[in-house]
């Protein structure tokens, strides 16, 4: 299956060293995801009106400037691209949609990975710690991170069934465990108008997420009723523009723990993942419970959408830095 | 209008309803329980019969027999282990409890098996100190129950197999009825005497291939890195599955067919759930190969070998050995037709008998009363096994020597044709007239 | 006092050394450092042997547990102490799921939280936790003692045999077949005992008993749904 891992950084002072923290954390799950990498990193956000694309394309030299041409032509807009590795990022203040459907139509070949206005995914199949090298994500700044090791367990082992899996504008998820239903919840969704590139249960939970965020739903919500739509052992870590939110299954057989200091949150299916981090063994260290959405970030989620028809009780949060942390419990029917 | 001359259809059996499935819908109407007996599925399933080899001829030639050597021998767990396991005959005696057997019969494998040169395998409730003494070579298998787990056994087995399932019942657990826990099974398993054991279906303290490395990684550090660790697992998913075992760390790769017994579960679970032994050995083969993986973790295939041909046919398609359960226990007496009055006083008759979690088994192999196990008497029955393991291999020799092959895993799909469509595209040979492969 | 640096021997190294000692040996004080929440620290041992692990483990710290007494100073992975048949583990701080998981004897001492499981399948260990456990506790635990000062999450002692559970706090819900149970004198000097071995200064008379009401023991499809 698979090592998650998610690093927020509180103290701004620590974002030049992003990247630097990060990478021991994804080398550590190496044995529990051997056959590829993901990251999502959180850094440089556009302003508003612009919008950052995560492309990649099979080829380790795609011409991405003649892309940005075509799509400032095509938008009548500004686009330029910065080519890392297999990926490259694109930048442009063209309207969102017609920059999707012109990569759609005219550019078949490049896959889009994630977007949003500070997220860049990156991932490829191989070691973690190459993988990581190959994305230049040493050097890397910004507020934080979250990535992902790959021992494939019902589909292929491809860069497309790699993990992260965008779900909308800045979001997106990792997942370690093994969805039950997903073959049907996929023909649902396909029904729905969301598409799929692959046979992986995770991509099904991503799509699930971006549909009902499309409808309105708060992230929050989406994972609640993640619990009631999703069968099978997850636990999820999802990237948000703030932070990144973690939940569990019900039934929680798949390790999970959270550590925190002054200066970071973190999260990983293994402590050793975070052991690395500065301070790691006077962080306060704890497991997130099963069927309980914990979330960080600048921000609290939208808490009104919980009330109602799924019973959920608002639950303050346990001991710790309550102004930036909320965690809400699913009462189980 | 009838009368005595009209002509009547004749009474008409449903296909659908046959007598057994309505035997079966008043038993269940009468009771309000489950059917649970022993042994595997046995229904007509695509198996081994349905493939034949293509013995030597104008193209290729055979080898005599007697002086041109046809080797048997097989080494299980070189991928890690400093002492892997070096079996003079590629068949193992499966996994079966003490418990589910009489001790007696414990022992009758351990004897059959050593003077074939072969190993045998604890079950579903621990290691008795009869097996040890009597098996030279002995596979301590590692349940989700952890009956009778302890760190002594663990460094006195020869190899571990961790059970992720069997043949079966893939995604079920153990069971003992009541009246087979007696005292020293009860005492060995913590359980109270005479109670029905429920067991878990999951192992207690880990899920998925991820964390299955972590453990194997303390299996292997608790015994020194010794020993070859397997893992077995059910017939059901298994391409995926094998390149999983791979993945967590395994030595050995024990894949069991729906045909594979148990002592006692749903004979739902055994029908309806798990894929034929044939179907399942190709797909873990070729996880092996993608893998580079083929002869370096050795697969194991068991689920209704039967004779010599079964053994060179699953080795043909690619498994490194196989392992035998209800065969070995055939071969030592049980539904022997002898005690034919026993089994109608049971309300069966032999060769239909798998009431085992009854235990009142007349050959008291599978029972635990005293005066029933009695009959057994392992050094005869450990011999008969013997002698049935040896013909098996003289029969997968002569079968390998037909063949040009100078060692039987020198046997490859390619000596192979199929009966039936269904076997053609399971086994992955061609269609017996034709180079039609189904499915590829 | 012997330290082992983990981190610059590795883990083969120091189970090596802690399993090879001469039983005659004098060298029985060991100091693990920098375990780093490394797995299968200290598993197998067989000696009476004292070890003090510095810092954080990973899972199944002190598996198998033979004799020793094992003491981590921070927090444990999954499965500590798991399959323990003698001895005693202690985690000063809390521990994962599936803590004890089916460990046959000795006793395992939690002075913080356990997670989901504590003490599953259990077969004869004594498990005394200082807080809290999770969901799914005693899970089909066979023989043994646990005792939770704490609360308990849902589902506890689902499919209980003979283990005996002592609770003082909150219980979420009970499993299938576990019910509360009458606090005899003998219960109460059991606990007593086990809570002095604990070190633990909890009043006994705070704890209400819990085990099988032994109604699965026999298949009845009356309780189909308990399965």
């Amino acid at each position: 299956m698979c090592g998650i891992v998610g690093l927020y950084l509180k103290n701004d002072a620590l974002r030049p060293e992003l990247g630097r923290l990060f990478r021991p954390m994804l080398e550590e799950m190496t044995s529990r995801g051997p056959d590829s990498a993901g990251v999502a990193i959180y850094r440089d956000p556009v302003a508003e009106g612009s919008t950052k694309y995560s492309l990649a394309h099979a080829s380790g030299d795609h011409d991405w400037q003649a892309l940005a041409d075509d799509i400032a032509s095509a938008c009548a807009a500004s686009a330029r691209a910065r080519p890392i590795d297999t990926h490259a990022v694109l930048i442009s203040d063209a309207d969102e949609a017609q920059v999707r459907a012109r990569l759609a139509e005219h550019h078949p070949d490049v896959r889009l990975v994630g977007s949003g206005r500070s997220v860049e995914i990156f991932k490829e199949t191989g070691l973690p710690k190459d993988v990581y090298s190959r994305f230049d994500l040493d050097r890397a700044e910004g507020s934080h991170m979250i990535g992902h090791t790959r021992m494939a367990t019902e589909s292929a082992v491809t860069t497309a069934g790699s993990h992260p899996f965008a779900t909308g504008a800045d979001l997106c998820l990792v997942h370690n465990g093994s969805l039950s239903n997903h073959n049907r919840l996929r023909e649902e969704l396909v029904r729905r108008g969301l598409s799929f590139q692959t046979e992986n249960d995770s991509e099904v939970a991503a799509a699930y997420l971006t549909w009902k965020i499309r409808q309105g739903v708060s992230l929050t919500r989406a994972l609640e009723d993640a619990l009631d739509d999703l069968d099978g052992f997850f636990t999820f870590c999802v990237g948000t523009s703030e932070g990144f939110a973690v939940l569990r299954d019900p039934i929680a057989c798949k390790h999970a723990v959270l550590a925190e200091t002054d200066d970071w949150v973190a999260m990983a299916t293994e402590y050793r993942a975070i052991a690395t981090l500065p301070d790691a063994e006077q962080a306060r260290i704890w497991e997130p419970r099963p069927s309980t959405v914990y979330s960080w970030g600048d921000t609290g989620l939208e808490v009104d959408a919980l009330a109602g028809a799924h019973g959920a009780a608002l639950e303050n949060a346990r001991s710790g830095t309550a102004d930036n942390r909320q965690a809400v419990t699913r009462t189980p029917h | 209008m009838h009368t005595d001359d009209t002509p009547r259809t004749l009474p008409r059996h449903s296909a659908t309803f046959d007598a057994y499935t309505t035997s079966e819908i008043r038993r269940a109407a009468s009771t309000g329980l489950y059917e649970i007996r022993g042994a595997g599925a046995k229904r007509a399933l695509p198996h081994f019969d349905d493939l034949l080899f293509l013995g030597a001829s104008i193209s290729r030639y055979p080898l005599e027999g007697y002086r041109e050597r046809c080797g048997t021998e097989v080494t299980l767990g070189t991928r890690f282990a400093s002492k892997p396991l070096e079996l003079k005959i590629p068949i193992t005696i499966a996994g079966m409890s003490f418990g589910s057997l009489s001790g007696q019969a414990k022992e009758a494998l351990g004897r059959g098996a050593n003077a074939a040169g072969t190993s045998t395998t604890t079950g579903d409730g621990g290691m008795t100190p009869e097996e040890r003494e009597h098996s030279r070579l002995l596979v301590y298998q590692y349940l989700p129950s952890r009956y009778g787990m302890n760190p002594d056994d663990l460094r006195k087995a020869d190899a571990i197999e961790i059970v992720v399932g069997q043949g079966a019942k893939p995604g079920g657990g153990g069971m003992l009825l009541g009246q087979k826990i007696n005292a020293r099974v009860a005492k060995m398993r913590s359980l109270p005497e005479g109670i029905d054991q429920r067991s878990a279906c999951r192992h207690p303290d880990w899920t998925g291939p991820d964390d299955l490395e972590i453990k194997i990684l303390e299996l292997r550090e608790i015994t020194n890195w010794e020993k070859p660790v397997f893992i077995k697992i059910g017939g059901s998913r298994p391409y995926y599955d094998t390149a999983l075992a791979v993945k967590s760390g395994a030595d050995v790769i024990v894949l069991d067919g729906m045909q594979g017994g148990t002592a006692a579960t749903q004979n739902v679970f055994i029908e309806h759930v798990g894929q034929p032994t044939l179907a399942c050995i190709r797909p873990a083969v070729q996880a092996l190969q993608e893998l580079d993986m083929h002869r370096k973790v050795q697969l194991v295939v068991s689920g209704g070998i039967r004779n010599g041909a079964d053994v060179a046919k699953a080795l043909a398609l690619g498994a490194d050995a196989v392992s035998v359960g209800t065969a070995a226990l055939i071969a030592m007496g049980d539904n022997d037709p002898r005690f034919e009055d026993e089994y109608r006083a049971l309300g069966t008759t032999a060769g239909a008998y798998d009431a085992w979690h009854e235990g009142r088994d007349p050959a008291g192999i599978t029972t635990q009363i005293p005066e029933l196990a009695s009959r057994l008497d392992p050094i005869a029955a450990g011999r008969r096994l013997t002698n049935y393991l040896k013909v098996m291999t003289l029969e997968a020799q002569t079968i390998a020597r037909a063949c040009g092959k100078n060692h039987v895993h020198n046997l490859e799909p390619e000596d192979l044709c199929a009966l039936t469509v269904e076997a053609a595209a399971m086994a992955r040979v061609p269609l017996a007239g034709t180079s039609w492969v189904p499915g590829t | 006092m012997n330290t082992l640096d983990l981190g610059t021997l590795g883990l083969r190294e120091v189970n090596r050394k802690l399993n090879s000692l001469d039983p005659g040996a004098n060298e029985r004080e060991f100091r693990i450092e920098n375990p780093m929440g490394g797995h299968a620290i200290a598993c197998g041992l067989t000696l009476p042997l004292n070890v003090a692990i510095a810092g954080h483990v990973g899972f199944y710290c002190a598996g198998m547990n033979q004799q020793a007494e094992v003491t981590i100073h921070g927090h444990a992975g999954v499965g500590v102490g798991e399959n323990m048949m003698s001895g005693t583990v202690l985690v000063k701080g809390n521990a994962s799921q599936s803590a004890g998981a089916t460990a046959h004897g000795g006793l395992l001492v939690i002075e913080g939280d356990a997670s989901s499981r504590c003490g599953i399948s259990m077969k004869g260990v004594d498990i005394v936790v200082g807080g809290s456990v999770g969901h799914m506790s005693a899970f089909m635990a066979q023989t043994g003692n646990l005792v939770i000062c704490g609360d308990a999450g849902e589902a506890l002692g689902d499919s209980i045999y003979e283990a005996r559970l002592y609770v003082r706090g909150d219980i979420e819900s009970l499993g299938a077949d576990c019910v509360e149970k009458e606090m005899a004198p003998v219960h109460l000097d059991s606990l007593t005992e086990l809570l002095q071995r604990a070190g633990n200064k909890t009043n006994p008379a705070e704890f209400r008993r819990f085990g099988s009401a032994r109604t699965l023991y026999h298949f009845d499809i009356d309780h189909a749904d308990a399965y």
